[in-house]
């Protein structure tokens, strides 16, 4: 039988170190452009204004990075110590493109990481440039390969079952590289990123404005953060993923629950910006709703349906059903009875198997599952409706916000006139932590929205897991929370000082802490 | 398919072995220069040219880790479900061990309290010696046959504790583990540094190696009389990858089979064995560069050593022989060999190509002069 509580645990420990991994990524992922641009007026302009900006939001970047890759181990090894079923299930598909990710971008970006930092005496500006563009690629190139795996995960295509292997192993890889989920996946995750780095750069800059201190560099800061945060949140929010929603059936789940779209409704139908979502009654009670909006965001038309919760549970029915079956026939493949009858019913009820292992939450043998267990399985099949909405309200309400503040950054700066806005500067500071907030949520409405499902259709979560204990895992999690806890508050510490420093950290001479420092010593001098 | 299924089974056994010979020479270079750090560099100045001589590598280093990891998951998912989930705390210790490395490069020198850097300097220590031990132990034991079993849905269970992975055998495979690489990054830094860390660093390279050389013969002599695993019969290679369908035995020496039946597969421990005398003495004549040549050419005899004495088997167990993991039925589909063999031949030369670009344009004795000079761009 399989133990609640034991894979509950299991998928805590996963979101827990994912989330926390997921803090340091966006940043890393929009730095190392903005560190880009900055050196490339450096090197096309010759001024060193440039070249310390590069060095001081280098400086932040190194911080966060070094948590980013000391966290992101743990991913690499999570998937075999945690989830080692899943492994096996479909390590033939889903490791490809995590290895890619290292020898084609995560060699990349981590090769020349060193060299941004450390190489600034020993390469020529051109050189140093090159190293830093570099970087940038092989970070965007990391996120590509890790959204190609996890685009898999949602829309598993390119793939099929092997019931002589017992996993699913892969048709085509080009269709797993240009899987439709994975490519929105990308550009929204990647922007994100870039939106995230422009909110930091930003709202930092804004508080130098503020202090009134190293004017020069904080208006030359916020002026890239503005620009590229602009772009940025433009296309996280018209790029939205949403336009993926409507390939592959987990997505249309999320979708449905994402609108607590009990019933499917005539197109186009309304965006419910927001209500109540009551699961037991399927309803949504106090709702605001506005009118075509949900058919033109999830389908780019006006004629296509949403199709409803109740239709998609009829639609699960079924292939639970269909389901059984496949596990039944699956069970005389393994035990030999393997005639080519046997293999050609498989193959034809064999998408269906995944359905089928729900039921195995209430049957081990899963071919004598009672009426009462399927209908059980059928309500599994969804992952809640109030965690979809609102998750999902909060991501996309930071959006608007940050999309107004970067707005008006925008185009105050570009009026050269924000230094008199000082109610926009500070309200550029109070919107760091926003794309975090919407980033952390957009994670939850990913992944949590994917239930049960570990790879959709195809695994139930809760079989992925390894043969461990509760012990162990009450253990390690402990063991991890402890930990990185430990990490946030070093890193947050040490980031705080540095950012209070400002540019003065390079100990150039030339920044606002060490020019103090000077007028003090000559004041001094003069008096004695 | 540019090759068939068997033969792509073998290109990936090889592979793996490329990669875990890339992570031994620069990854496990940086552990043994961490492990080295508080002996040979006695002042804080001294200890950053030490780090130093790695600060602008470490990381592109660690991704041959990173990448050996992927690789196995993506070739042999089999052995990288059942060797991570069965030595679940070993990997866990091995995990947060490895946290403390990123972040004591790069925060140490941030700040000039001697008590941070000191702090930092332990875990710069902790964070590479306790995974050079854990890879050697893990080793260890796999050589001895680990206790797991598989159900015919192919799901793994490990029937082993923790305690039980730290036995003679595996505690001296994991002492073999650290002394090459200490013995490696020895000669590393007797060239990258000057003055009397360089002498320091010679000298401590040249126990470490000595140490080697007496613990991997008795490593050898062991494994001439411990009980190793043989196949009795198995499906067609070039079959579908079935781990259920073989039988296996074993006997005391089988490991040494390979040897007798393959002779030229003694090059590999005489490989291992002269390279560590010859660095001994190279690193003694101040020939250091030479000195990190053999050492590195030890690492891949230790490697091919190990490899070559349990080949096929990757993974034997010992509570179901017959479910030994090997690497012609543990591996990938052929399709999904074929692709990941293109993406490294494509990638693996330009990989080298780009980091010895890095390493020519960093290359110099690193000095206490220049990091005073220079103190606060530099590690």
């Amino acid at each position: 039988m399989i133990d609640e509580a034991f894979v509950d645990l299991s998928r805590l420990q996963f979101a827990i170190t994912a989330l926390f991994h997921f803090l340091f990524v966006p940043l890393t992922l929009g730095m190392t452009w903005i560190l880009v641009i900055m050196e490339s007026v450096y090197v096309m302009t010759g001024r060193e204004i440039y070249r310390d900006m590069t060095k001081f939001w280098g400086k932040l970047f190194g911080i966060n990075f070094a948590v980013g890759v000391a966290t992101g181990l743990t991913m690499e090894f999570e998937f075999g110590t945690n989830w080692s079923y899943y492994s096996h299930y479909v390590g033939d598909v889903f490791g490809a493109p995590l290895a890619i990710e290292g020898l084609m971008a995560f060699f990349l970006e981590s090769t020349f990481v060193g060299m941004f930092f450390l190489g600034w005496q020993r390469l020529t500006k051109r050189q140093h440039l090159g190293v830093t563009f570099l970087m940038a690629i092989g970070t965007n190139l990391s996120a590509l390969w890790i959204l190609v795996a996890n685009g898999w995960m949602q829309n598993p295509v390119g793939a099929e079952f092997n019931y002589q292997t017992m996993r699913m192993e892969m048709t085509s890889f080009a269709e797993l590289v240009f899987n439709p989920v994975a490519q929105v996946k990308f550009i929204h995750t990647v922007s994100a990123g870039y939106v995230a780095a422009s909110m930091f750069v930003l709202g930092i800059s804004s508080w130098y404005i503020l202090k009134g201190r190293d004017l020069a560099f904080a208006k030359r800061s916020f002026s890239v953060a503005s620009g590229f945060g602009l772009a940025s949140i433009l296309c996280v929010i018209l790029l939205g993923d949403e336009s993926g929603y409507e390939v592959g059936e987990v997505q249309k789940v999320k979708l449905a629950t994402i609108e607590a779209e009990w019933h499917t409704e005539e197109a186009p139908a309304a965006f419910t910006a927001i209500g109540i979502p009551d699961s037991d009654e399927q309803v949504t009670h106090a709702a605001v709703k506005i009118p075509y909006a949900l058919g033109i965001i999830a389908t780019r038309s006006l004629d296509e349906q949403v199709t409803g919760i109740s239709d998609l549970e009829k639609k699960h029915e079924v292939r639970i059903r269909n389901g059984m079956i496949a596990y039944e026939y699956l069970q005389k493949l393994r035990n030999g009875e393997d005639t080519p009858a046997n293999i050609a019913k498989f193959d034809t009820l064999k998408d269906d198997l995944g359905y089928g292992l729900l039921l195995k939450r209430y049957t081990p043998n899963v071919v004598d599952a009672t009426e009462e267990h399927i209908q059980k399985a059928v309500k599994d099949s969804f992952p809640r409706v109030g965690p979809m909405f609102w998750s999902f309200r909060i991501m996309v309400g930071c959006g608007m916000i940050m999309l107004v503040v970067f707005a008006l950054s925008f185009y105050y700066n570009a009026h050269r006139v924000i230094e008199q806005k000082r109610w926009l500067l500070k309200a550029a500071v109070w919107s760091i932590p926003l794309p975090w907030i919407a980033i952390e949520f957009g994670w939850v409405v990913a992944e949590y929205g994917r239930q049960p499902w570990a790879i959709s259709e195809v695994l139930p979560t809760f079989l992925a897991t390894s043969s461990l204990t509760v012990n162990d895992l009450i253990f390690t999690i402990t063991a991890f929370v402890i930990f990185y806890i430990c990490l946030a508050v070093i890193e947050g510490w040490l980031m705080l000082k540095f950012v209070r420093l400002g540019p003065s950290s390079l100990h150039t001479g030339k920044y606002h802490f060490e020019l103090e420092k000077a007028d003090k010593q000559l004041d001094q001098g003069a008096q004695s | 398919m540019i090759f068939d299924y068997e033969t792509l089974k073998f290109l990936w056994w090889l592979l793996i072995g490329v990669l875990l010979i890339g992570f031994a020479i620069t990854d496990g270079m940086d552990m043994g220069v961490a492990i080295l750090l508080r002996l040979v560099g006695k002042t804080d100045l001294e200890r950053r040219t030490v780090i130093n001589t790695i600060g602008a590598h470490w990381d592109g280093n660690q991704v041959w880790f990173i990448t050996a990891g992927g690789a196995l998951f993506a070739a042999w998912p089999m052995v990288y479900a059942a060797a991570f989930s069965g030595f679940y705390f070993a990997m866990m210790l091995v995990l947060f061990a490895l946290f403390l490395r990123p972040l004591a490069f790069d925060y140490r020198s941030k700040l000039e309290s001697a008590k941070w850097r000191n702090n930092w300097d332990w875990a710069l220590l902790v964070g590479s010696f306790v995974p050079a031990l854990v890879f050697g132990v893990a080793f260890g034991n796999v050589l001895q046959g680990v206790p797991f079993d598989i159900d015919n849905l192919l799901r793994t269970t490990y029937q082993g504790s923790f305690i039980a992975l730290l036995n003679p055998f595996a505690l001296i495979a994991g002492l073999v583990s650290v002394t090459m690489l200490v013995g490696h990054a020895g000669m590393w830094l007797q060239l990258r540094t000057d003055a009397e860390v360089s002498i320091r660093s010679a000298k401590f390279g040249r126990y470490a190696l000595m140490v080697f050389i007496t613990l991997f013969a008795v490593g050898g002599l062991w494994v001439a009389k411990m009980d190793g695993f043989q196949i009795i019969s198995m499906p067609d290679t070039q079959s579908y990858a079935n781990p259920l369908g073989k039988v296996v035995t074993t006997a005391p020496g089988a490991w040494l089979d390979n040897y007798s039946k393959i002779p030229l597969t003694m090059i590999f421990p005489a490989l291992a064995f002269v390279s560590a005398i010859l660095a001994i003495i190279l690193s003694k004549l101040n020939k250091p560069a030479l000195a990190l040549v053999t050492t590195s050419s030890m690492l891949i005899g230790v490697i091919m050593t190990a490899g070559s004495a349990m080949f096929p088997f990757v993974m034997p167990s010992s509570n179901n022989p017959n479910i030994s993991l090997t690497m012609w039925d543990a591996v990938s589909s052929h399709m999904t060999l074929n692709v990941m063999f293109i993406a490294a031949i494509i990638f693996v030369p330009l990989i080298l190509s780009y980091t010895t670009w890095c390493y020519v344009k960093m290359w110099r004795k690193v000095t206490q002069d220049e990091i005073q000079n220079n103190t606060h761009g530099s590690y």
